[in-house]
């Protein structure tokens, strides 16, 4: 299976897990799936093998109500059992909780409140300098979540300290709870916001596997600053005309005929991207 | 008289510490002076990292080191620390399970006449409510240096609430017994137990003085662990006695007096009397002042014992 396949595989797991718990952040899941297979597949240096090296790469979710998505990475990346996950998120007395938790495998940090995965990420990627490690650490953020004053804490710090193996990426989908993120708390001129911070900015289709490549390898490259990838997605991306766009689905749980309706055209992208 | 603040004894001693422990971290907020961590950010830029005005960046910067094996002491005034970065402190400190030891400086009232948004009379209650959060205030400068070390041989979070001036000596170089999260007894009687912890032991241990005067036997217990809260020294202390005196320099409400009630009422119902800050902004002081005012010295603290046995 190639990666997009996988993409829409993993996101196929979501919508199992959100329909069995009757909960979770659907729409957001579907955004950010492309991130996270980009970065547990292309990109990060980490695997159940690996998760007590001193020099693995480090994550943190920090729009951790896109749980499901992460869950169902991290099952594909073999840190957990997707079929235990799918029957038990969200259950009464489950370890798969509606947010990142680090008592599970292949997690470091707990999450959840909005704006504090990039200043912890900052304390991570500092903790790597000091020692002359040579790993990258990577947050990935929700658009609305950049309204968290916390977050610019954490920008202006990694800028200050010239934390070049730092790389943010914000899942710009354009859509919170409330409805489009311009109307809520605008983020128009985000690249000129973290340009302004001292950071390097990148925009890509954030839906796009080879795009998230391709500017990974840029941030990489970029010496003496951090990187934030402005990822530039769809909310529900893959759900189809039902689902991809629309602010309800932030949180939505899909009735037997959407569930259908989105599981067909998963299914189909999927197909569609391995052949 | 001690010229030697708590938190200058937490420097001296993190400074001898840290030429054996490079993963020692030091972390301030524009603080380093009121913190008095100025000499070792010069003696030790490698292990000390300023974050500027940001409280919340503070904490989350200290957990995320933490998690990288580095163990992390986060100077900010007590005020700020305890509730500016709250949320920091319960996800990323505690929830995450992270080594950083939170200092909250200038404690209580210690900022005096600088009102109400520099004091922390909330701290103990806000960090106590936060599971796997330790809260610590030592007496004096001795028993801090101790504490400071034992929370360097262990990879948990925890507050320590330290005040801005100098404490009067309770202990010595050569005596100062210390067991980590139990409770210091410094005085054993019949009469009254009096459970102290912070600036308020001493003035405690002198009631205890001037109540033996009148013939009123009391215990001193310097409860410098208030989460986890000794117990099983509390019920013993409650036990032997008629009746429960406690002091901090807290709000009345969710702090030592609180928790010493609950011991007591559970397991051997007494009368216990809290001597606290009112639930009200303080009167404008020195600490000096503020105490007196408000019968948080070692008389305040005895006519409450005398009031108690009654």
């Amino acid at each position: 299976m190639n990666l997009t396949a996988l993409s829409f595989e993993c996101r196929k797991n979501v919508l199992d897990m959100i329909k069995e718990a009757k909960a979770g952040h659907i729409g957001g899941d579907f955004s950010v799936m492309d991130i996270l297979v980009t970065l547990y597949f292309k990109q990060m240096n980490i695997s159940p093998e690996n998760m007590d090296d001193p020099n693995r790469d480090l994550f943190v979710m920090s729009k951790g109500h896109s749980v499901e998505a992460y869950y169902a990475v991290l099952a594909a990346k073999g840190f957990l059992d997707i079929d235990e996950v799918i029957a038990n998120f969200s259950k009464f007395g489950s370890k798969y909780i509606g947010h990142p938790n680090n008592k599970l495998p292949g997690i470091e940090m707990n999450s959840g409140s909005l704006g504090h995965g990039l200043p912890v990420c900052v304390g991570m990627a500092l903790a790597s300098k000091m020692d002359n490690k040579t790993n990258r650490v990577y947050t990935v953020m929700g658009d609305g979540e950049l309204a968290e004053g916390s977050v610019w804490e954490g920008a202006m710090a990694a800028s200050q300290y010239k934390l070049d193996n730092l790389c943010a990426v914000v899942d710009r989908n354009r859509l919170q709870i409330s409805g489009n993120t311009e109307d809520v708390m605008g983020h128009d001129d985000l690249e000129a916001r973290f340009a302004a911070f001292g950071w390097n900015v990148i925009q890509a289709d954030g839906n796009n596997i080879d795009a998230l490549n391709e500017a990974f390898e840029a941030a990489k490259a970029c010496k003496g600053k951090p990187t934030v990838i402005i990822a530039n997605t769809i909310k529900g991306y893959g759900g189809g005309e039902v689902m991809e766009n629309k602010a309800p689905w932030h949180h939505k749980v899909p009735t037997e005929e959407e569930y259908q309706m989105i599981l067909a055209e998963l299914l189909k992208r999927r197909d569609a991207a391995n052949e | 008289m001690n010229k030697i603040p708590n938190r200058q004894a937490i420097c001296e001693t993190l400074m001898e510490e840290v030429k054996n422990d490079k993963d020692i971290v030091v972390l301030c907020s524009d603080s380093r002076g009121s913190a008095s961590m100025t000499p070792f950010f010069n003696a030790f830029p490698e292990n000390s990292i300023e974050v500027g005005i940001a409280e919340q960046n503070l904490v989350s910067i200290s957990s995320g080191l933490a998690k990288c094996g580095k163990k992390a002491f986060c100077f900010s005034p007590a005020s700020f620390v305890s509730t500016r970065s709250y949320e920091q402190a319960k996800v990323d400190v505690a929830y995450s399970n992270t080594n950083v030891t939170l200092v909250g400086i200038s404690g209580g009232i210690s900022y005096g006449a600088l009102g109400m948004s520099h004091h922390s009379a909330q701290d103990i209650a806000a960090m106590s409510a936060i599971p796997n959060m330790r809260v610590y205030l030592p007496s004096d400068r001795f028993q801090t240096a101790h504490l400071i070390k034992a929370l360097l041989k262990d990879e948990k979070p925890s507050y320590i609430r330290v005040g801005r001036n100098p404490v009067e000596d309770i202990y010595t170089e050569e005596n100062c017994p210390f067991e980590m999260d139990k409770a210091t007894v410094l005085r054993e009687g019949t009469d009254v137990a009096l459970i102290a912890c912070g600036e308020m032991v001493k003035p405690c241990y002198d009631a205890a003085k001037i109540l033996e005067a009148e013939d009123i036997s009391a215990t001193v217990l310097d409860m410098y662990c208030v989460k986890p809260l000794d117990t099983e020294a509390v019920i013993k202390a409650a036990q032997n006695a008629k009746a429960v005196v406690t002091a901090e320099e807290h709000a009345p409400f969710g702090g030592l007096g609180s928790m010493v009630a609950q011991v007591v009422g559970a397991n051997c119902p007494k009368k216990v009397i809290n001597v606290a800050l009112p639930d009200a902004p303080v009167i404008t002081g020195t600490s000096k002042e503020v105490y007196d005012y408000y019968g948080m010295t070692a008389e305040g603290i005895a006519a409450k014992a005398r009031e108690a046995i009654k």
